[in-house]
């Protein structure tokens, strides 16, 4: 009972985690599948800064002296990996753009249909 | 004057021949002079060797301690001389073939040529198996663009064929087997008495015994030796370099080099190690003659018939004494004047007459009395009859086999003969013998010279073989237990 | 000067990437590119020669020391990858000009070049660095940018592979700073070295070998080994011809290491397969990516899905070596990281120019070229023949060592494995080459220009390169023991 409530962060994070990988895989829209690599990511942003909370600290953000500070360090770390995040977002979506103009939809199975049949006229 | 110079002389020939592709008179010229001072050099060492020396050159280390390395010992020297002496003719045939066939891209195959006979002399120098197999594959790969001169697609159909079987079995076989060695022994240099003694156990080198010598494809052990027919698509100097210069005497070559050198005779003839291989060349011999008797097309008749003596070498060198190994050197160029003449009158007839098959060669020989002699006298020495040089190997063979207990080698060979004699006689004899069929042109003529002149040099080299034995005996001395 | 050099490894790339980004023009942008790979290439020969006696450099970003601060840390084996991947990217530059000038439009040659030198940046990052976190992030930058220059590929696929990639790539690099996320938490470090000392007093921690099986699976599939690999051949089929070389030369390399890297640097090799089977398992789907890769090869129509599929099962190569845990085995993997570059390298490069000259890629738009353009079938061959594993080509080399390696493990199936894989390239390149001499030139639009003699001397460089490797390969083979030796003595 300890381990499964006092550990609660650890499964919201596989959960999370789960539920953005599923939707990678069993989703066929684009735009879905971006949104699934969010949720994927966020959960591992999550886990990394659930990691690095001390019990009664506070954002580490430096103010009064002999303040107890939860550590800092996978804030930093977490604030580059949402950067890239980020940046792995708007390049899915700039792709998704373009694949939408060049094919006219934003399936996979559709997309990959139209590409067999340019290969097999 | 560096060893390095028998392998090495070829590129440089080969050089001088795309510089003067332009210019076809030079560059056959070079083609020659090449080929004359090469087959020079090579015979200038005979006294060296002969005398018991090995001369080495080592290049310097290739894999990690493995090293590049050429050596000179007596089998080496019988092959190189061989290939270059054997280059000279074919070079003067080629020249003479090509233009009166009015080949195209001539420089190409000249160049090839070169690069081929480089390769053939790095086999025969190889001091180590590591520089065997190095050649062995330019070997294949120089001689894939003479497979296929004739750019159609039989010819690409014959180069998939022989580059498919000669690469698959080098990589697949021969390649595996020397890494065993490596592994197994620590060194791949080639000793007298072998290096494998000891270190390896019994059944180890019985399957590493197989795996040489299907994994030297070229010396076309069955079921590896359809790539010697699908050859056939070549222009006729090429199969006359395939078959009795570079190709398939590397491939032979390499199988006694390992017999005497890796596995050493005395741990060879043990046990059963080379017994597989004996049974899977005495096979061969007699199918491959077999076949030649069903088999119309002169050159493929040659082919399978190329086969078969291969296998006489094979199974000399699977023997494993003294006398057989002998009797497979001595093969290895008796065999080669033998063939070469042969192809030179197939060659020749082509380029005359314009006849391939063997049924339409009825009464030829009177309008091509040349040939058609040079032919007989080729044949004899191949069926072994003497006053022929192919009965001196023959004779050590039998003996090899009688040395090593197995009369019934004696017996294969003895109907070996027998069918060579029902495949090749009947030709130049129903040439000379039989009346031309009706219908056939009148006014055929000799070939040219530049045709004619090499297989009445090679021809005479069958006789003269017989008769001039010493620097040959001497040579092999180290082996002659008589 | 020397003393920055490792800085500046990867500070040439970035600059000249924002100032590529400066100069609008498509002549001055390429000028700018091949100014930086020369430059790159240069520093790293010169970090090659003051690492192949065993010596480590290490480098502190900004001064500030390590654990805490972030570290470049340069043993053989990083800077033999930055000489390859430095290297490649040199050799390619001259035929960057005609070839991106052909196939991406005019106004936006300025920003291609740009993403290239960022991608550049990052691999040669990852290389360098000895931080695990900053690892990442040069993943992520190099990742990034080679999906968006896959994208800018002419066919409309090329987008859609592009978007394959990013989604598995993406989940990679997440799976990998899971991977890091864990082993900071066990040991509060995120500095390579400091993490292989304090690791092992985490001994048979759950959370340590879930760690290595989150950046094991993430490299794998960065690095495509089977079964991980279905991004890779489409990725580099649609891509334009310069990125399909570069990234087929150097991506899979980069990722190669960092698989190597965490497992035999970070965790120690006793330490990682012990617990997970890992040999085991890898030298498994090594073998399964070697002949699977081969065998579909055989049976493509486009000579760039060959050639990536042909790659899949060069990666299986590099894996096998890696999985043997000896020092042979390693050698033969860092060989084989050099001789695949610079093979696949060619390949590319020369069916870059026949895309260039004929508009496509498939088997029927290379026929008959072998005589209309000499100089590039013959470099195919080459190309071809170090593939195959003939001696005289890099390919021979790297295919002595590793059947000597496996060999020397008695594992007979493996070695059974790698030569069949031979065998099965001798068929699908065959077919390639027949193509290219035997048959007759279609009919299709071709330009009538001459190839341009910069385009040639990249492809000629990389096969003249392949065939003095396969004469002497020793300086290499040196290096690659060295690596070999520092990565199981458990030097960090």
């Amino acid at each position: 009972m300890q381990t499964f409530l006092g550990l609660y962060n650890f499964w919201v994070v596989i959960v999370l985690m789960m539920i953005g990988f599923y939707i990678v895989i069993a989703h066929d829209n684009l735009v879905k599948k971006i949104i699934g690599l969010n949720i994927f990511q966020t959960a591992v942003f999550i886990l990394y800064i659930s990691a690095g909370k001390i019990q009664g600290g506070t954002a580490p953000i430096l103010g009064e002296p002999g303040a107890v500070y939860s550590h800092p360090l996978p804030h930093v770390l977490i604030l580059t990996a949402i950067v890239v995040g980020v940046a792995t977002t708007a390049l899915g979506l700039a792709l998704i753009v373009r694949i939408h103009e060049a094919y006219g939809s934003n399936e996979e199975d559709d997309l990959l249909v139209l590409d067999r049949r340019e290969d097999s006229p | 004057m560096s060893l390095l110079w028998l392998p090495f002389l070829p590129l440089a020939g080969a050089l001088l021949v795309v510089m003067a592709g332009r210019l076809p008179n030079l560059r056959e010229a070079l083609s020659l002079l090449t080929a004359a001072v090469l087959a020079a050099l090579t015979f200038s060492w005979y006294p060296v060797v002969t005398a018991g020396e090995t001369p080495t050159v080592v290049l310097f280390d290739f894999l990690g301690s493995a090293q590049l390395a050429f050596s000179l010992e007596p089998l080496g020297l019988l092959f190189a001389s061989v290939a270059s002496g054997l280059w000279f003719v074919t070079t003067l045939y080629a020249a003479g073939y090509m233009r009166g066939n009015n080949e195209a891209h001539q420089t190409r195959f000249f160049t090839c040529f070169a690069i081929a006979i480089c390769g053939a002399m790095g086999v025969a120098l190889a001091d180590n198996l590591l520089t065997l197999f190095l050649f062995y594959e330019l070997l294949t790969l120089s001689t894939y663009p003479l497979v296929t001169h004739k750019g159609n697609a039989a010819a690409r159909r014959g180069g998939r064929i022989y580059l498919g079987i000669l690469l698959g079995t080098s990589i697949g076989l021969l390649l595996p087997a020397i890494v065993l060695t490596w592994v197994l022994t620590g060194t791949m240099r080639f000793e007298p008495g072998g290096i494998l003694d000891g270190q390896v156990s019994q059944g180890m080198a019985t399957l590493l015994y197989l795996m040489f010598a299907f994994g030297v494809g070229k010396a076309a052990l069955m079921p590896f030796h359809k790539w010697l027919p699908a050859a056939m698509v070549a222009p006729t100097p090429v199969s006359a370099l395939l078959h009795a210069v570079a190709v398939v005497k590397a491939g032979v070559f390499s199988i006694l080099k390992i017999t005497v050198y890796i596995f050493g005779l005395d741990f060879a003839a043990q046990g059963d190690i080379t017994r597989p291989v004996m049974w899977v060349a005495a096979f061969t011999l007699i199918a491959a003659s077999l076949i030649a008797l069903t088999r119309d097309n002169l050159k493929e008749r040659l082919a399978y018939s190329t086969v078969s003596q291969l296998a006489y070498i094979t199974l000399g060198a699977a023997l494993a004494t003294s006398m057989s190994v002998m009797g497979g050197a001595m093969h290895i160029l008796m065999h080669a004047f033998g063939k070469i003449t042969l192809f030179f009158c197939a060659g020749a007839i082509y380029t005359a007459a314009h006849k391939t098959l063997v049924s339409e060669l009825d009464g030829l020989g009177r309008a091509m009395p040349f040939t058609f002699g040079a032919f007989l006298i080729a044949s004899l020495s191949i069926i072994g009859l003497p006053p022929l040089g192919g009965s001196w190997s023959k004779w050590y063979l039998m003996l090899g086999a009688l040395d090593a207990e197995q009369a019934i080698m004696m017996a294969v060979f003895m109907i070996s003969s027998l069918l060579n004699i029902a495949y090749l006689l009947p030709i130049p004899a129903r040439a000379f013998l039989f009346k031309p069929p009706a219908g056939s042109p009148i006014g055929l003529r000799e070939a040219p010279l530049a045709s004619v002149v090499p297989l009445c040099l090679t021809a005479t080299g069958c006789f003269c073989l017989f008769f001039l034995p010493g620097p040959l005996m001497a040579l092999l001395s180290p082996w002659n237990d008589s | 000067m020397t003393a920055q050099l490792p800085a500046l490894q990867i500070l040439l790339p970035m600059l000249a990437s924002a100032l590529c980004v400066l100069l609008r023009s498509p002549a001055g942008a390429w000028l700018c590119f091949t100014l930086a790979t020369w430059a790159s290439f240069a520093v790293s020969v010169l970090l090659v020669l003051a690492t192949r006696s065993g010596a480590i450099l290490s480098y502190e970003m900004g001064g500030w020391e390590p654990p805490f601060g972030i570290e470049l840390r340069i043993d053989a084996l990083n800077a033999f990858v930055l000489l390859i991947v430095s290297g490649m990217a040199a050799v390619m530059a001259p035929f960057a000009r005609s070839s991106v000038l052909a196939e991406i439009e005019q106004t936006r040659v300025y920003l291609f070049y740009a993403l290239v030198l960022l991608c550049l940046t990052g691999l040669l990052g990852i290389s360098i660095t000895g931080d695990a976190f900053n690892l990442f992030v040069f993943l992520e930058i190099s990742s990034l940018s080679s999906y968006a220059i896959i994208a800018m590929g002419p066919n409309r696929r090329a987008l859609l592979a592009a978007f394959q990639y990013l989604i598995m790539g993406t989940v990679g690099g997440t799976f990998i700073l899971i991977g890091i996320g864990l082993m900071y938490m066990l040991t509060g470090t995120l500095n390579m070295a400091d993490l292989a000392e304090r690791l092992p007093a985490m001994a048979d921690s759950r959370t340590e070998k879930a760690a290595l099986g989150f950046i094991v699976v993430g490299a794998s599939i960065k690095l495509a080994l089977f079964p991980l690999h279905a991004w890779l051949p489409n990725a580099y089929a649609y891509a334009p011809s310069l990125v399909s070389a570069l990234l087929a030369a150097t991506a899979t390399k980069v990722a190669a290491y960092v698989l190597i890297r965490f497992i035999y640097t970070v965790f120690l090799p006793e330490r990682a397969f012990d617990g997970l089977m890992l040999s085991e398992l890898m030298m498994a789907l090594a073998a399964i990516a070697m002949i699977a890769g081969s065998v579909v090869a055989i049976f493509q129509h486009n000579v760039k899905l060959l050639l990536a599929w042909s790659s899949i099962a060069q990666i299986g190569y590099i894996v096998l070596g890696a999985a043997l845990v000896t020092t042979a085995g390693l050698a033969a993997t860092t060989l084989h990281l050099l001789n695949h570059a610079v093979a696949k390298g060619c390949l590319f490069l020369a069916l870059g120019v026949i895309v260039w000259k004929t508009g496509g890629a498939r088997l029927s738009d290379l026929a008959g070229l072998g005589r209309t353009l000499p100089w590039v079938g013959a470099a195919f061959v080459i190309g071809a023949l170090s593939l195959i594993g003939v001696p005289f080509t890099g390919g021979f080399i790297t295919k002595w060592y590793l059947l000597v390696a496996v060999a020397e493990q008695e594992l007979w199936l493996l070695a059974g494995a790698v030569v069949l894989s031979s065998l099965l390239s001798i068929i699908y390149m065959g077919r390639v080459i027949e193509t290219l001499y035997f048959r007759a030139p279609s009919q299709g639009t071709t330009r009538s220009e001459p190839v341009p003699v910069l385009m040639l001397s990249s492809v000629w460089l990389l096969a003249l390169l392949n065939v003095a490797i396969g004469s002497y390969s020793e300086p290499f083979a040196a290096i690659a023991r060295t690596a070999a030796g520092q990565l199981l003595g458990g030097t960090p």
